[in-house]
């Protein structure tokens, strides 16, 4: 009886449990599963697709939104070396300052900078952007319901808006953002860039490519922490059946 | 006592000469060695101590998380991030302490749930239950106010509608939101002595569960049958039986407690925690953590917003009462075969309840909610009271031992109550 309410209880909770982020107001599709490299029990990044997102990103996304919180120095962990992320940086232009003088100036980045935001605050921005805010993107696939599906499958969700629909104005009709209307214009198109590697630079691919390295950017430590917990799993693994049979061994010759 | 050296039984030299001017030994010894412990735990019986473990896991990883976060509304997002990104091993710690609280009420809830099925809170047991009440609260708090520190959006708007509740307070009301917020809106003061009521609670907690288990220690373990031990032949010594007994349980929750640590770290969290606060920006659906989730829906099923919020502040406050509103002399639910049922089912209304909280408060849901509050507070308020004096429990065993052996065979030697044998 008890071990029959238990179950019940188990699987009560498993319900209560996950529709908890529910939906925020307005209809939208839910994003189908992305299938990506790192999504998976024991997924890691793919590499090659993070440093292709790294270019997607510096060369499409960074026109609008930042990535405050990721150092350049970090990208050595996609597999860039010591000289190509310090040409990355250097690229960069990042306040400093003040100087002797007491002026602030401007100087090439440094790997331990972390990567300028393209607007100086959010006023700025909604004034650059027809009155809406870009927002950073470090830990956008943390930031929202279905993390890496959602920012995969919106980025390759632009399409026209279906008949009578009415779509204000400097908006986009995008299926799966809350309420189908997001000011954000469609920003990628095949063949608008050219990977290093050869890839060819489709919409899917690109849209994959920087949604792998933005949950990069949200969690880097994944593929430690996914290696850490297997060690520690099989630890107490092991040391659960070693203290279940010390159990059973002291409780031997009580009956109870 | 009387007053003059301890009469220690130890013969280590250094733990004799502490023990006889402050029996600690003695105390350890009698408290955690010895102590006659009630036979027939399940493994339910394992929830206090993990519950301890999980507060001392809290205290350790929060302590270290306050060295390295920054309680101001400018500073407080961004110094989460560089916990998560360039603390050494700061990710772990801070998911730890992140999904410890979801633990902490996992373990806590069941802990409850136990005491509810098993009559734990009955006479001579009453403290020791209002006592757990207490922590129970003291949690509460103290998870609302963590979950504020982040300065996500589901922290500032949830500090936002939870504070608002006392504005419903009639005359005073909004003076004394004014006075908890330190301003007219939920805004760095807030923040700042929330981070100190953060950091200042769990030593509290642990104050009261010295308390709580100190009552445990005078009143004896209650037992899945429900009857007090009448001799040695029902008990065991806590030390070696339940120290091993509960070394397995807490393998079990420590690898669950991993699991969603190294590979569900968000799994329990709303996404929305990872966007800057942002006063100007109501997210769509305020939700808090699922642990609040019943209580809130219980708050949104009134119509009226003082009632709401009386509602559910009674809904835990008659807990304490509840030693005397259920005055059934049977404590196991196993020998209550009416009220047995009549739990179990406010057991699922629980989770249905949780789940109406997850719900906008809308359409159907505001029904299923209003049905589930009503049921909640009837199982306390009305059907144990009704079932102490019109329910026939079934015959409760003559003991403990006699209910183990099944029908009172020979005693094994091993099976009276003395200490093993140390090697």
């Amino acid at each position: 009886m008890l071990r029959r309410s238990i179950t019940a209880i188990a699987l009560a909770v498993g319900v209560a449990i996950a529709p908890q982020a529910a939906r925020a107001a307005g209809e939208y599709d839910t994003p189908p599963p992305a299938n990506l490299s790192f999504q998976g029990f024991f997924g890691t990044f793919d590499r090659a697709a993070a440093q292709r997102g790294l270019q997607v990103y510096r060369q499409v996304c960074a026109n609008c939104h930042g990535l405050r919180l990721v150092a350049f120095r970090n990208l050595r962990a996609l597999g860039l070396t010591e000289e190509q992320v310090a040409a990355i940086a250097a690229e960069y232009q990042i306040v400093d300052g003040p100087n002797d003088e007491g002026q602030m100036f401007e100087r090439p980045g440094r790997a331990s900078d972390r990567f300028p935001s393209p607007f100086p605050n959010e006023r700025a921005a909604r004034a650059a952007n027809n009155g809406a805010y870009p927002p950073d993107l470090s830990v956008m696939t943390k930031a929202r319901h279905y993390g890496a599906n959602y920012i995969r499958a919106l980025l390759t969700g632009f399409q026209d808006p279906p008949e009578g629909v009415e779509i204000g104005e400097g908006m986009h009709y995008n299926r799966y953002f809350p309420g189908r209307q997001i000011a954000m214009a469609n920003v990628l198109f095949d063949d608008m860039m050219e990977f290093a590697d050869g890839t060819p630079a489709t919409v899917e691919q690109m849209a994959r490519d920087v949604t792998t390295f933005l949950a990069w950017a949200a969690e880097p430590e994944m593929e430690q922490r996914r290696q850490m917990g297997i060690r520690v799993v099989l630890f107490l693994l092991i040391l659960g059946g070693l203290t279940y049979a010390m159990k059973r061994r002291v409780w031997a010759d009580v009956k109870h | 006592m009387a007053i003059g050296l301890h009469d220690s039984p130890f013969k280590n030299p250094v733990i004799r000469w502490v023990d006889r001017r402050l029996p600690i030994f003695t105390m350890l010894q009698k408290e955690y060695g010895t102590f006659p412990t009630p036979r027939n735990f399940n493994y339910f019986w394992n929830f206090g101590a993990l519950a301890m473990v999980n507060l001392a896991i809290m205290i350790a990883t929060g302590i270290v998380l306050a060295m390295h976060y920054t309680p101001h509304v400018g500073h407080a997002f961004d110094s989460v991030e560089r916990i998560m990104r360039d603390v050494n091993f700061g990710w772990l710690i801070r998911y730890m302490h992140m999904n410890g609280a979801h633990m902490f009420f996992i373990v806590v809830y069941i802990h409850i749930w136990r005491g509810l099925y098993y009559g734990s809170y009955k006479e001579p047991r009453e403290l020791l239950w209002i006592l757990g009440v207490v922590i129970f609260i003291l949690m509460m708090a103290t998870a609302f106010m963590g979950y504020v520190l982040p300065w996500g959006q589901m922290s500032f708007w949830g500090a936002t509608v939870i504070t608002n509740l006392f504005s419903a307070i009639p005359l005073v009301g909004d003076s004394i939101v004014t006075w908890l917020w330190g301003g007219f809106s939920v805004d760095n003061p807030t923040l700042s002595r929330f981070f100190s009521l953060h950091y200042l609670l769990p030593f509290v907690i642990t104050g009261v569960v010295f308390l709580h288990v100190a009552a445990l220690h005078i009143t004896g373990s209650n037992n899945p049958l429900g009857i007090e031990p009448k001799g040695p032949q029902d008990t065991l010594p806590f030390h070696p039986y339940y120290t091993v007994k509960d070394s397995v349980g807490l393998v079990v929750y420590g690898i669950v407690f991993a699991m969603l640590v190294f590979f569900f770290p968000l799994s329990l969290g709303h996404s929305d925690n990872y966007i800057p606060a942002n006063p100007l920006v109501t997210p769509a659906h305020i939700v808090p953590e699922w642990y609040f989730l019943a209580f809130y829906a219980i708050l949104r099923a009134v119509p009226d917003k003082l009632g709401g919020v009386v509602l559910m502040f009674g809904a835990i406050l008659v807990l304490f009462v509840l030693p005397w509103l259920d005055r059934s002399p049977v404590r196991s639910m196993r020998f209550r075969p009416i009220a047995k049922w009549a739990f179990l089912l406010w057991t699922a209304n629980f989770f249905v309840l949780i789940y109406a909280g997850s719900q906008p408060a809308e359409g159907v849901w505001v029904l299923i909610a209003r049905i589930t509050t009503a049921y909640y507070f009837a199982y306390f308020l009305v059907i144990l009271p009704l079932l102490a004096r019109l329910e026939r429990p079934l015959p409760l065993p003559e003991s403990i031992s006699k209910a183990v052996l099944r029908g009172g065979g020979p005693l094994p030697a091993a099976a009276a109550a003395k200490p093993m044998e140390k090697p």
